[in-house]
């Protein structure tokens, strides 16, 4: 089955220092962290103390309001390091990495099972976090009532990952991935696809392919959802990244948690772009070792895109939903009269009031500054063009910032989730911290509402 | 750039946080960066940001509106002279132009940047960058003989009460210039209207003849210009919005750049159309049989309906809301121009009356989207 999704809203912008498609192995990390902040909408509740050996795929933490959901190890070793910021929030738990055992569950043949049982080796696994769910993104409720599944494998984001190149060679593997989620929710996977490229997913069997055309954030999936089988209220629907449908095939193959991640080291500091075959929580030193960073300028490390990444230091740790480190350099610095229209040409613009679209192809090299400084929303109609939802976003941010819950419910919060303004922070003139603004509100509604 | 940077850096030292002019910051960062785009990289949120800011905007519109303005200068130049008779030059024409209205120009910036500069150290916030058009657009607007503290008071009433009010740029409800024309309107109508105030200096001339043609028309009299001059802008009229020609010059740069949304010029113009040609089929008196198109080149139409209109804080916001507006604009525009014996200009008075629906327009539009949703939502409980 296929379906057809078309948006001529969105924005491709084309950076300088793709990955290049050979995979390479990452030097071994020497420690990994798990970051409770990767799980939005989580307590973390601690299942080691410093010092403590560890077994591959064995619990960390759980979530506080719900034991079931557990959080592992990537690999064994011992814990290192409790990290906790102010108020004594837990900010990463570090494993130094060693041999060690790795935690085994038994396994039936996936035909075999029942719905109960797929939710309960997840669950026990600790697969279950590779589950968000709308609305919010949050990590997804074991008990909730799903209306549907879906992995997007279009990543349209700057500099993203091809995910037809990071997977095709563990194709059975991913198929059976599928063939668990449709033990869980059958005949209710959707596969988003580039319409244009739709590489080995073409013939992934057990999904409604989506046949996706546009420029970012048509690689979302709240617009996918959207355009497919919007979120109404009371409704829930499960979301999963592609390379998590991997390692949950793996899971059923071979009863262990694995915690693959292929990693795309990319963006304008980097001066061998690569694939790299890592783990869930590497250090980044390790990932980067042979990329050819340029240190001899100040450099910002994004764990994700450079629209709706996180930053994290260069001696930091990977995220867990995250196929991408980006490098790009860090933007301090002064523009004489930079403000003219028509001048400063190299940096990407949407806006007509620059020449930028004629270096579109040789890609651009882009940095961190603000281009200008943080004004009072005037500017209108702008944010509309790369928003491809039917959602008003400035009203929806305004009904945000204002804190009117009807309002936000009204105007669509459900079916939004952050990263789906990535594009409008980069565009508005009044560079307004969109998804700064929908994140709040998003927390207000699960703090109002539930 | 260097050594400027330095100088900057050491200026500023004193109004840094913590120090003792730290209030005033934003009356210095304002100057800092009109020199140099800031230093300042993202924080939250996205990490790279487009080229585009407030100030390169609204310096697009100032680019846009040059034409009408040079246009303008001359052509107060030019109607002056000519009622006078004798021979005069384009310099002669520009020069006199310029005289008059360089310090229009100087005052509206004056009054107006100093209040907006007031506000932002009262409030602290940087200072915005709307003034910089609505101060140039306040002198295009006004009678050339308009006397300078009148501009002075115009701009003190827009801005501290159709902007400062409602919480500064971005929150106004009704075009600021506009309230600033309107505000002088009815304060000194004397000044504002009349066969006399559209000629530079008319009133130390005997015999002028300097009626607008809408003030003509308005009296049963005949209109002596051709399309053409109406359309080039050798008539009587506010500074700048006799050429139709020139404004459309502006009208593209606005468009071609995306800064002004073509969908309520055009709509403004296919309401205008509309309305000016059921007109012309009634026809009962001279404003009605006025041509539909030359209501579309006399008065300040073009002027108001490719800078005033457009202004994204005080028109509606949503693409469909923008059509509707424009649409309304026109409509009522030509409407007030036939029907109300006082004044024959409607386009000022058409904006303000949409600028306070726009509101209630998108309203409407965003609640379709609203309805949308909600039956969507109705029709699953149903269902379930």
């Amino acid at each position: 089955m296929s379906t057809g999704i078309r948006t001529r809203r969105g924005a491709k912008i084309n950076l300088k220092g793709g990955a290049e498609k050979i995979l390479h192995i990452a030097v071994p990390s020497e420690t990994y962290a798990l970051k409770p902040d990767n799980f939005f909408g989580i307590v973390p509740r601690l299942m080691v103390k410093e010092g403590e050996k560890i077994a591959a795929g064995a619990p960390v933490f759980h979530a506080k309001h719900n034991p079931e959901i557990l959080f592992v190890s990537p690999i064994s070793g011992t814990i290192k390091e409790i990290r906790r910021g102010a108020k004594r929030k837990i900010l990463e738990i570090v494993v130094d990495a060693q041999n060690g055992d790795t935690v085994t569950h038994e396994i039936k043949p996936i035909n075999t099972l029942k719905r109960e049982e797929v939710l309960e080796t997840l669950l026990k696994s600790g697969a279950w976090a590779f589950f968000k769910q709308r609305p919010y993104g949050v990590v997804a409720d074991p008990e909730a009532d799903f209306k549907s599944v879906y992995i997007s494998a279009y990543a349209s984001g700057p500099l993203d990952v091809d995910f037809d190149f990071l997977l095709k060679n563990n194709k059975q593997d991913f198929q059976k991935g599928i063939a668990v989620l449709n033990q869980l929710l059958p005949g209710k996977v959707n596969l988003g696809v580039d319409a244009n490229f739709k590489g080995f997913f073409e013939n992934v069997e057990g999904v409604n392919l989506l046949s996706i055309s546009g420029a970012h954030p048509a690689g979302n999936v709240s617009f996918q959802i959207q355009k497919n089988d919007p979120i109404n209220v009371g409704e829930k629907v499960l979301e999963i990244r592609p390379e998590d449908v991997l390692n949950i095939g793996l899971l059923f193959s071979t009863g262990q948690y694995h915690a693959h991640r292929t990693i795309a080291v990319a963006g304008g500091s980097v001066g061998k772009p690569q694939y790299i075959t890592a783990k869930i929580g590497a250090e980044i030193s390790s990932l980067i070792k042979d990329c050819d960073i340029d240190n001899t300028i100040q450099n910002r490390f994004i764990n994700g895109n450079v629209l709706s990444g996180a930053t994290v230091a260069s001696n930091g740790y990977l995220d867990f939903y995250n196929n991408l480190l980006t490098v790009i350099p860090e933007g301090n610095d002064y523009r004489l009269f930079g403000w003219l229209p028509f001048v400063d040409n190299k940096i990407p613009s949407l806006s007509k009031t620059s020449f930028s679209w004629l270096f579109k192809n040789k890609g651009y090299e882009v940095n961190t500054n603000l281009n200008g400084e943080e004004r009072a929303l005037v500017v209108t109609g702008e944010m509309e063009k790369v928003f491809p939802m039917d959602i008003y976003p400035m009203q929806l941010l305004k009904a945000c910032m204002a804190g009117d819950i009807e309002k936000m419910e009204a105007l669509g919060i459900y079916e939004v989730v952050p990263e789906d303004f990535g594009l409008i922070d980069y565009v508005n003139t009044s560079k307004i911290e969109a998804q700064e603004i929908i994140r709040e509100g998003i927390e207000l509604m699960i703090k109002e509402v539930g | 750039m260097n050594f400027l940077r330095k100088k900057l850096d050491e200026i500023k030292r004193p109004f840094q946080k913590g120090e003792k002019f730290e209030k005033f910051a934003p009356a210095v960062n304002a100057f800092d960066t009109f020199l140099f785009v800031p230093n300042h990289t993202t924080k939250t949120g996205s990490h790279i940001r487009d080229a585009v800011d407030l100030k390169r905007t609204m310096v697009t519109v100032i680019i846009a509106l040059i034409p009408a303005l040079i246009y303008g200068i001359y052509n107060t130049g030019y109607q002056h002279f000519s009622q006078l008779g004798g021979d005069f030059s384009f310099l002669d024409a520009f020069l006199h132009g310029a005289w008059k209205i360089v310090p229009m120009i100087v005052v509206s910036y004056v009054v107006g940047l100093s209040i907006e500069f007031a506000f932002a150290v009262y409030r602290g916030h940087e200072v915005n960058e709307g003034y910089l058009v609505t101060g140039l657009l306040i002198p295009m607007i006004m009678p050339v003989d308009i006397p300078l503290w009148m501009v002075a008071v115009s701009v003190a009433f827009a801005v501290l009460i159709a902007k400062e009010a409602f919480g500064g740029t971005g929150m106004n409800i009704l075009n600021p210039a506009l309230t600033a024309r309107a505000f002088a309107f009815f304060a000194y109508p004397t000044y504002m209207s009349g066969n006399k105030v559209w000629v530079s200096e008319a009133s130390s001339m005997d015999g002028v003849s300097g009626e607008t043609i809408l003030g003509t028309l308005a009296a049963d009299g005949n209109v002596n210009y051709s399309m053409f001059e109406m359309f080039q802008g050798s008539i009587p009229g506010s500074i700048a919005e006799t050429s139709t020609l020139w404004i459309i010059v502006g009208g593209i740069i606005l468009i071609a750049t995306g800064i002004g949304s073509w969908r309520i010029m055009l709509g403004s113009v296919l309401g205008a159309a509309f309305m000016g040609f059921l007109f012309n089929l009634w026809g009962s008196n001279a404003l009605m049989s006025f041509s539909w198109m030359n209501h579309l080149v006399v008065g300040g139409f073009a002027f108001g309906v490719v800078f005033m209109a457009t202004d994204p804080v005080s028109a509606a916001q949503t693409a469909k809301g923008k059509w509707i507006y424009g649409v309304l604009v026109g409509i009522f525009c030509i409407m007030i121009r036939v029907f109300n014996p006082a004044y024959p200009e409607g386009v000022m008075l058409a904006i303000l009356l949409m600028n306070v629906f726009a509101p209630t327009i998108d309203h409407y539009v965003i609640q379709g989207n609203i309805n949308k949703r909600k039956k969507r939502w109705a029709s699953t409980l149903k269902s379930a």
